[in-house]
């Protein structure tokens, strides 16, 4: 009897819950159904006059959240750009699991967003089968290609081998221990870019400058612990290395410190990471996920043909590259390394970004 | 006693209560964070109950939790804090992928093989911490904690590993499609597929959500467990452990059978909530960054049912509601999702202060004796 009782109260309690949410309403309710039906038309119509009204962008984070010291935090930052910028309506949605994907991207749909973008491949299937379902909205990813991609459908990857050489060429002629390191986060296609664009500008300068220099590569398997990332680099730092690059994700931010704690240099990347330790990061290699997620939003708002390829950006968008103010690097090598992103970008030099391409790259 | 403070004294008061102050303290900390609290209450309302899509979800979402929730409230009635649920979840993941993947028997028999692996999984895991806790007394709050840990690596570790590892992404294959939850694959077919395009219900609520028949197991798991506890000899052992250990060792009940006979069923429940999450929702392990809080957000779940396993039925559904509609007031007026984790959090510490109102209940009658006299 007394389960009884409670099952029923149970559902009470459940009924209240959701009565608070009404009751809140209840001295406004009848506005408040009016604004429901309101939607509701709103929905119907959208149809026909979706370009009279807002232009309305969301992204749906990954699991990091949109506070996570990287391409999440930069997308949005690129947002609020075009939001300044257009005056077009802007939003976010975390996720906090990996099921979170698709229920946040329809929810984006169910609320007449004109383009819905994923931030990281993580996300990839998720973007891919709600495109498919919702072919009246237009979605972009970040990081992510697709072997077809749907009408509706905008990839955006980088050249992130670009300014990894970039950063390798300017840790190759700042090292004093001709050794140098690097952290990946996992095992993929994004970082592999990293890793091998950094080796292969390290081997350059080490071939212009005509020593051996080794690079240690280890992965942290992770791309949130940073304590993973501190131990990783601490290890490196003692075994000889004096410069650190790292392609982590939240995991640098351990790297970073451990740069800090040895008074080493570590590499930054994504965004300018000098401000983390002024005195220690060398330089960063910059992947400037709001740059992109700002071009291509805009290219959607004004009406272009974005869907069903992939955009590539570089050099040339000013999407990735390395910041022009590094205190802790001489001022000779950053000419040199301007000229090596020019020869980059007439492709005099074209770096590698994956294994196959970095054993058929010719010094 | 009068009636008031008989109304007081029932359990489900206070969780209503403590409902009531969560869902107030989250309207001033939404004030305070600059939105207007009855418009996002308003959007919590109407993004979880006005589209039959919603309910799906929140039923979708609530399955998980649930079975974690049954799992820690049947632990907590055999005086056991199975804090362990989290990791029995995540071997329950990782074991049906792995069976998944490697097995690809005929559907009828794949899809209970699937979720007999993921069970039997968490059964080991819990049972382990059972067994250190029986023979060497290690109290299974630690062993379990250690546990998640080792589960969540295990996980990464598989997500990885060669065979499974699906190139450029962070997960493993799918499991093969015969494991997979039958409304998912009936969805698929042909003639699901024409019957789900045609009724607009069953569009939005199975065709445009991961709808699956794990609510089904979890309600099922609920009331066996509490027929388990209620209506049986076992039970009845099961509990006397619960009240008071020393008192059922003196009753002639044996106390280590049944410590580990109680995690090796909380473990297989987390398990089994696991093996779900697999067939019906993800259909793969990614690697993980950080836990996802199944089996945390479950010990929520059993605290705001006070440890009922039939209660966590409908608190299962709360925490998913709020977890669900939490998202649409974030993306629609942006207020920062902490918000919700705030109301949550309320809610679980007035239910915690539960005990607070049965004293309330008693000074009352007091004063009504008083003024009778």
């Amino acid at each position: 009897m007394r389960k009884k009782m409670l099952a029923l109260l149970m559902v009470m309690a459940l009924g209240t819950a959701t009565l608070v949410g009404c009751g809140g309403n209840s001295n406004s309710g009848d506005s408040n159904d009016a604004k429901t039906e309101q939607d509701a038309n709103k929905e119907d119509t959208e149809g026909e006059d979706s370009k009279e009204k807002d232009f309305s962008v969301s992204m749906v984070t990954d699991v990091g959240g949109v506070n996570d010291q990287s391409f999440n935090q930069s997308a949005w930052e690129g947002l609020q750009e075009f939001k300044k910028k257009t005056g077009a309506e802007v939003s976010y949605l975390e996720s906090t699991q990996e099921s979170d994907y698709s229920p946040n991207l329809d929810k984006q749909v169910e609320e007449g967003k004109d383009l819905v973008w994923g931030i990281g491949f993580a996300m990839a299937d998720a973007v891919k089968e709600s495109a498919e379902m919702n072919p009246e909205v237009h979605y972009a990813i970040i990081d992510n290609a697709y072997e077809e991609t749907p009408e509706n459908l905008t990839g955006v990857v980088f050249n992130a081998q670009d300014p990894s050489f970039m950063v390798g060429y300017v840790a190759a002629l700042s090292t004093k221990e001709d050794k140098v390191g690097f952290v990946g986060g996992m095992h993929s296609a994004v970082i592999d870019q990293f890793e091998y664009g950094y080796r292969a500008g390290v081997a350059y300068g080490a071939k212009e400058l005509k020593k051996d220099i080794e690079v240690k590569v280890q992965y942290a398997e992770s791309f949130s612990d940073s304590a993973k990332g501190k131990a990783i680099a601490t290890k490196m730092y003692s075994d000889g290395c004096d410069i650190v690059f790292h392609a982590a994700g939240n995991v640098g931010t351990g790297v970073i410190e451990a740069a800090k704690e040895a008074g080493k240099f570590a590499i930054g990347v994504d965004r300018d990471q000098s401000d983390l330790a002024p005195e220690n990061v060398l330089t960063s290699a910059l992947k400037l996920v709001n740059v992109a997620i700002e071009l291509v939003s805009e290219k959607a708002m004004n009406g272009e043909e974005i869907g069903g390829k992939t955009y590539t950006f570089g050099l040339a968008e000013g999407a990735v590259g390395i910041p022009e103010n590094n205190p802790n690097m001489d001022k000779e090598v950053y000419e040199k390394t301007m000229a090596i992103k020019d020869k980059i970008a007439n492709k005099e030099i074209t770096p590698p970004y994956n294994e196959e391409t970095f054993n058929d790259f010719a010094l | 006693m009068n009636k008031a403070s008989k109304i007081l004294k029932k359990p489900i008061t206070s969780t209503v209560i403590a409902v009531l102050f969560g869902f107030i303290v989250a309207a001033f900390v939404l004030l305070i964070a600059g939105c207007n609290p009855i418009e996002a209450f308003g959007i919590l309302f109407r993004s979880v109950f006005s589209k039959p899509k919603y309910v799906a979800n929140v039923i979708i979402k609530a399955t998980p939790i649930i079975l974690t929730g049954v799992s820690i409230a049947f632990a907590f009635k055999v005086g056991l804090f199975n804090i362990g649920a989290e990791g029995q979840f995540v071997m329950g993941t990782v074991v049906a992928t792995i069976v998944g993947i490697c097995l690809d028997l005929p559907p009828v028999l794949q899809f209970p093989v699937v979720l007999l692996s993921g069970m039997v999984a968490g059964a080991l895991f819990g049972g382990f911490v059972g067994f250190l806790k029986a023979k060497f007394g290690i109290h299974e709050v630690i062993t379990s904690i250690m546990l998640n840990w080792i589960a969540f690596y295990f996980c990464n570790f598989i997500a990885a590993t060669k065979t499974f590892h699906q190139p450029n992404t962070n997960g493993t294959y799918p499991i093969n499609a015969s494991g997979l939850d039958f409304i998912f694959n009936w969805k698929k077919s042909e003639a699901g597929r024409e019957v789900v395009i045609n009724n607009e219900f069953l569009r939005e609520a199975v065709g445009k959500t991961d709808m699956n028949i794990g609510f089904i197991f979890a309600i099922a798991a609920a009331i066996i467990i509490a027929i388990l506890l209620k209506k049986t000899t076992k039970g009845y052992e099961l509990r006397a452990v619960g009240f008071n250990q020393y008192a059922a060792e003196f009753a002639g009940i044996n106390v280590r059978k049944n410590i580990i006979h109680a995690m090796v069923i909380a473990g297989a429940i987390a398990g089994l909530a696991g093996a779900l999450q697999i067939t019906g929702v993800a259909q793969k392990i990614s690697t993980l960054g950080a836990f996802e809080n199944y089996g945390f957000n479950g010990m929520s779940v059993a605290l705001i049912a006070n440890s009922s396993p039939i209660g966590s039925i409908f608190a299962g559904l709360l925490f998913a509601a709020l977890i669900y509609g939490g998202g649409s007031i974030q993306s629609e007026i942006g207020a920062p999702s902490e918000v919700i984790n705030i109301m949550i959090g309320t809610i679980v510490f007035f239910v915690a202060l539960s005990k607070v109102i049965p004293v309330l209940a008693d000074k009352l009658e007091k004063k009504e004796v008083k003024k009778d006299a």
